[in-house]
């Protein structure tokens, strides 16, 4: 697989905010908020972390990804065809009439799907049945990658298999919390408070490692990390700002499930075009 | 009829088993024959008698606790890599709690995971009615692409066992855990979506599934000795139904009645109502629990309180055909 530079990624991410962007407001519908805050996990899993093949969907030895909060699923569309597994075109047919880009993630419309999601809290436990098959099939140095939105966290099922997964010592499971802390009816602190998440997990007996999820670098320095931890499965706590990227976007929890009209598209490219390679710079 | 080979079941002394010994051994069958075949429990293992299956193969048995949300999403991710899972637990949870779980995790992802609901059914008996799982066909039959098995007998249900492992579709197995009447042999016939013309007649149609079968048999001697020639059809596939065996009989003779041990809006009956609806409208009776809960009690005792033995069965025979003037 191709190494990327730094910058390289960071223009990748920026490339899949503006086709989340485009597609949501093609579609007219779908979250674009949790999206734009997961670009750079899905940049980083995608082009550097992940074994995979977009042309071998099916390979068997390629690292698995789950997206358990299936409501963001365009930013890993955009990643999937950005790396090659369909044509970009495709992008343009997210949530319409017979398109394999379903509004929520359908393992059997899509090769390179790993499971269907969408109601929440289900994803965590398919990871762990994951990790468990892999162990009877030797093959314990595939990894299992399961991204969570941490409104999600409110799922009793997402608990289950917290308490689960040490059980079984499944080092090759790696959790990805997208902590931007909002969710539909407002921060998830006032709907129902996650804190202390990082006690919480860690009483529950996973590694967990506290990162700032926009940062490229950091989400590929912690996913090493837990590759690296062998008595425990690794929980990333990936601190993300909704609608990074575009100003009017960001923090509001108001954009979870609401697409950009022509005028707010317009003006969100416009907004990551000048800030193209230059995030950071911008922003922090 | 003598290619169903059935067993002496009018014998005083019918010998009994629960349909959840023959899923036991039926699951350590499967497991010899299939390596991929791995078996996943909520806290209930003997009961639903995984046990067996724990002790033949450790390694592909996961202790997944008192959480049926996690026992059929675990499930679902073993299915993407390989494995053929068999998810037990007792049918009031599992498809009872986790059934969204089910439907899109399993049905929706089509991975051939198979649910066991056992203890189903009034046969529950004194644990009462929240754990006599009585909607659990309906809640999974609407599912797209599962099949939905009810055995009548430990022998069947080992036989349907054998068959949901080497599916490829998610699949419900519906258990009693009471012991009642073995009447079907080894050499009884079960394939997946295939009904079984028990006893043939054509003055009417008992269309009946799980151990209730036994009850339609026994009603359709009632019957016979009263001058009526009742066809008893065993109906352990509700989902995908067997159309054809179902229509003609009800063309033939012109009567339906279905027994059940579970509601019959959803049920069996349901199924039966919307197939004959549409193809052969004909008039039919539903037996079985009407929009109501179940009680505390022993199973046989149930069985006849809410009018589901022979002798009710052949006394609503009775009156069907008095209805429409047959009689």
């Amino acid at each position: 697989m191709k190494q990327y530079s730094l910058e390289e990624l960071e223009q990748i991410a920026c490339k899949l905010r503006k086709d989340i962007i485009s597609m949501l407001e093609r579609a007219g519908s779908g979250h674009p908020a949790g999206s734009m805050g997961l670009a750079d996990v899905f940049t980083a899993l995608y082009f550097s972390v992940m074994r995979h093949d977009p042309k071998k969907p099916h390979w068997r030895e390629r690292d698995l990804v789950l997206l358990s909060n299936g409501h963001c699923v365009p930013a890993q569309y955009a990643a999937m065809a950005e790396a090659g597994y369909f044509d970009r075109k495709e992008l343009e047919t997210l949530r319409q009439l017979g398109s394999r880009l379903q509004g929520h993630p359908e393992r059997t419309k899509l090769p390179g799907l790993e499971t269907t999601s969408g109601p929440l809290g289900c994803g965590l436990s398919q990871a762990i049945g994951m990790a468990l098959g892999l162990r009877l099939n030797s093959q314990p140095h595939r990894f299992v990658y399961c991204i969570m939105g941490d409104g999600e966290l409110d799922e009793g099922n997402i608990w289950e298999a917290a308490m689960l997964a040490p059980k079984y010592n499944l080092h090759n499971l790696v959790g990805i919390i997208d902590r931007n802390n909002i969710q539909i009816d407002g921060p998830t602190e006032t709907v129902v408070p996650l804190e202390d998440l990082r006690a919480k997990w860690e009483a529950f007996g996973w590694h967990v490692i506290e990162i700032n999820g926009n940062d490229i670098e950091a989400i590929i320095d912690a996913c090493a990390m837990a590759r690296a931890i062998v008595e425990k499965p690794s929980l990333i706590i990936a601190h993300t700002i909704p609608g990074k990227g575009v100003d009017f976007m960001e923090y509001d929890f108001h954009w979870h499930g609401m697409p950009p009209d022509h005028d707010q598209a317009m003006k969100a490219l416009r907004e990551l075009r000048t800030l193209q390679g230059r995030i950071k710079a911008e922003h922090e | 009829m003598s290619e169903m080979h059935l067993n002496d079941y009018t014998s005083t002394d019918v010998a009994k088993a629960a349909t959840r010994k023959g899923f036991g051994e039926g699951l350590v069958a499967a497991g010899q024959a299939d390596p991929n075949i791995v078996a996943l429990c909520a806290d209930l293992t003997e009961s639903v008698q995984v046990h067996l299956f724990k002790e033949a193969f450790p390694d592909r048995f996961f202790e997944i606790g008192i959480a049926e949300q996690n026992l059929v999403t675990v499930a679902s991710g073993l299915a993407a890599m390989g494995k053929i899972p068999f998810a037990a637990s007792y049918a009031a949870f599992n498809p009872g709690r986790n059934w969204e779980q089910i439907k899109t995790t399993v049905c929706l992802n089509n991975q051939p995971v198979k649910i066991i609901g056992s203890h189903a059914g009034l046969y529950t008996g004194p644990d009462g009615a929240t754990h006599q799982m009585l909607e659990d066909i309906a809640l999974t039959r609407v599912l797209p692409n599962m099949v939905v098995i009810v055995p009548v007998d430990n022998i069947e249900a080992k036989k349907a066992t054998l068959a949901i492992a080497q599916d490829k579709r998610p699949a419900y197995l519906r258990l009693s855990r009471e012991n009642t009447p073995i009447i079907t042999t080894e050499k009884t016939p079960f394939e997946i979506g295939k009904a079984y013309v028990f006893s043939q007649g054509r003055d009417i149609t008992i269309c009946s599934t799980g151990p209730l079968t036994y009850q339609a048999l026994a009603a359709a001697d009632m019957l016979f000795k009263d001058g009526i020639d009742a066809e008893v059809i065993h109906v352990p596939t509700i989902k995908p139904l067997d159309a054809i065996t179902i229509l003609n009989s009800a063309k033939k003779t012109g009567a339906v009645i279905t027994v059940e041990e579970a509601q019959i809006n959803g049920g069996l009956g349901g199924a039966i109502a919307e197939l004959l609806g549409e193809h052969q409208p004909t008039i039919m009776r539903r037996m079985g629990m009407r929009d109501r809960f179940g009680e505390s009690g022993q199973g046989p005792e149930l069985i006849e309180h809410f009018g589901l033995d022979a002798k009710h069965i052949a006394l609503e025979a009775h009156h069907l055909l008095t209805s429409i003037g047959k009689q």
